[in-house]
């Protein structure tokens, strides 16, 4: 067994033990970490199969960004487990069915000729960027699918707002357009105001002094 | 002065691929070249520290540390402070929270401080001087960067403190907002020099004309946005919000005590230091020298001012860490709301229209026009 098969099969094991961990573990966000720790492992397979650009990617895409704000989600959740847990007898006959199906589908899937799984590709030269070929690929034969799903996206984007977008009364904002322009004049008025001096009378000015010390 | 030291690289690969065959050879070189990185990087976080609190204490005019010397030297005064703090930390007590998640509580500072030392593995130093030499560097860095928030989400959850959750929150917003701009900041140099290897990247910048080849002139916006970017990347002042010691009492790390709180901190000087050697390379040239002009090359006197080295690159990187520092000592805490506003309505529209101009630029009629071929033209 050369190096490469052993580490493949290391990360299959991690990726699948993580990924078990993620469905069967209690505390949501120890699930979430183990979806992190499932990325790494798949990440670390593309690696294995000379794809660098993707493998840096999910771990950029998924890891850096979604799984943060999934976690961010996750953590201020107030989940209650035996309520989640009442449905699970019950629902457990149609489950099976679909994860019985799920994997007879993936199973031909993965073993018919027409997607040619059953031959790996060759190692590609060294000098062969990943990016460059794959950037080559997405901007010339499949410009068009690449722009429609990146409408696609955008559109998901602006429909997330405007779902969620409302002005709350009771939430207060600062302007900062009008903060930025404040002036120091607006703020703050100097107003020049006499010091009030003792009008002592001309007899004892000569105590005045003293008295004003005291 | 280089010739020798690849010479001497030269003769330790060959006694390690001797001595302990060919694959433990390479693979004992590798590990010498990530101690190589990292003993340097440890002690320089450790220094830093004591120079951030000297640069403070001189721009508030009062002394920094003093007290602790070294053997009693008079003129290392306060050189021993940072192995005193050390030596405290390692020490101390830790305490570890009731009802805190214990496994994730001290999972946490490992999750920080694992991709701040890892992402040097991609760091070119100087011609040849990098540990791993890969095409997709500044990928390699994006993503590293990008799970530094993991350890500060982790903390504050798993701290099971109000405090530690609120910085926790806030950092992690903070974060991801301004990786968006740092992100698009990085897009600009990988435009012009048409590649994502750092080291391409660095040679890219050099030609006849010394600093006048770098990125930084036709890029300006950006590297300044990626400097604040950077700021406000490694939790820094005037955006540490999430530590916020006036409101938080220290954010995220609040609960931690001892060594766990003194990885979160090599984690955060590590990171700056990172975000220093990053904005070298990418805009300032890296390694190449400033007065690296056709005219003085042939010049006795001064040629030695066109070598390139790992000398310029540290002197870059010390602009840099100055710069964090002088950022610290003058500027107030930035307001929550106004820190989001900066990050989304103005950072994110300057890089994207700028990302636009740049590609303008290394489009032809551009590319090669007058000026614009210094940068673009090759």
């Amino acid at each position: 067994m050369t190096f490469q098969a052993i580490l493949f099969y290391l990360f299959g094991a991690v990726l699948v033990a993580a990924g078990l961990a993620v469905i069967t573990v209690k505390n949501a966000v120890h699930a979430a970490m183990f979806l992190v720790l499932a990325f790494f492992t798949a990440a670390g397979i593309w690696l294995l199969l000379y794809a660098e650009f993707l493998a840096i990617t999910l771990i950029l895409v998924y890891v850096g960004a979604v799984m943060v704000l999934f976690l961010f989600v996750v953590m201020m959740l107030d989940i209650n487990f035996a309520k989640l847990r009442e449905g699970f007898w019950r629902y457990l006959p149609v489950a099976a069915t679909v994860a019985i199906v799920m994997v007879v589908e993936m199973a031909l899937l993965l073993t018919s000729k027409s997607f040619g799984l059953a031959t790996t590709a060759a190692a590609p030269a060294a000098d062969v960027s990943n990016v460059k070929s794959l950037g080559r690929v997405l901007y010339t034969e499949y410009l068009l699918p690449f722009e429609l799903a990146s409408v696609v996206l955008l559109i998901a984007i602006i429909a997330a707002i405007a779902l969620t977008l409302r002005t709350r009364k009771e939430t207060k904002y600062q302007n900062m357009g009008e903060q930025v322009r404040v002036k120091a004049a607006d703020r703050l008025k100097i107003v020049k105001v006499k010091s009030e001096v003792d009008e002592a009378p001309a007899a004892s000015a000569t105590s005045a002094g003293e008295g004003s010390k005291s | 002065m280089l010739e020798t030291i690849a010479a001497a690289n030269q003769t330790v690969i060959n006694v390690l691929n001797s001595t302990l065959g060919p694959v433990a050879g390479p693979a004992a070189k590798t590990l010498l070249n990530i101690v190589l990185v990292l003993v340097p990087l440890l002690l320089t976080v450790l220094y830093y520290q004591l120079v951030e609190r000297w640069v403070i204490g001189w721009i508030q005019v009062r002394r920094g540390p003093n007290r602790v010397t070294i053997f009693n030297i008079p003129f290392l005064r306060g050189w021993g402070q940072p192995i005193a703090d050390a030596l405290k930390l390692l020490t101390k007590e830790q305490i570890i929270p009731q009802g805190s998640d214990k496994a994730l509580f001290l999972l946490a500072p490992v999750v920080a401080v694992a991709p701040a030392m890892g992402v040097w593995a991609v760091i070119p130093f100087a011609p040849d001087w990098v540990v791993s030499n890969v095409d997709a560097g500044l990928l390699v860095v994006l993503a590293m960067t990008s799970m530094g928030v993991y350890g500060i989400i982790l903390a504050g959850w798993a701290s099971n403190s109000k405090y530690a959750f609120l910085g926790a929150m806030r950092s992690a917003a903070q974060v991801v907002s301004y990786e968006i701009a740092m992100g698009f900041a990085l897009i600009g140099p990988l435009l012009a020099a048409q590649s994502m290897n750092l080291s391409t990247m660095v040679a890219k910048q050099g030609g006849n004309y010394g600093f006048f080849e770098w990125f930084f002139i036709p890029l300006f916006p950006l590297f300044v946005i990626y400097f604040i970017a950077g700021l406000a990347e490694t939790n820094r002042h005037p955006f540490d919000v999430a530590e916020g010691e006036s409101e938080l009492v220290a954010g995220f790390h609040v609960e931690y005590s001892g060594m766990t709180f003194a990885v979160f901190f090599l984690a955060e000087y590590a990171n700056m230091i990172l975000i220093a050697a990053l904005a070298s390379i990418l805009f300032l040239g890296g390694w190449l020298s400033p007065f690296d002009f056709a005219v003085l090359r042939d010049i006795p006197g001064v040629q030695w001012l066109t070598y390139a080295g790992i000398h310029w690159f540290l002197a870059k990187m010390c602009i840099f860490l100055f710069l964090f520092l002088w950022v610290r000592a003058s500027y107030p805490r930035y307001r929550y709301d106004q820190l989001m506003r900066l990050g989304w309505k103005i950072f994110i529209p300057i890089t994207i229209v700028w990302l636009l101009v740049v590609a303008a630029m290394t489009l032809e009629p551009f590319a090669s026009a007058p000026i614009i071929n210094l940068w673009f033209g090759k």
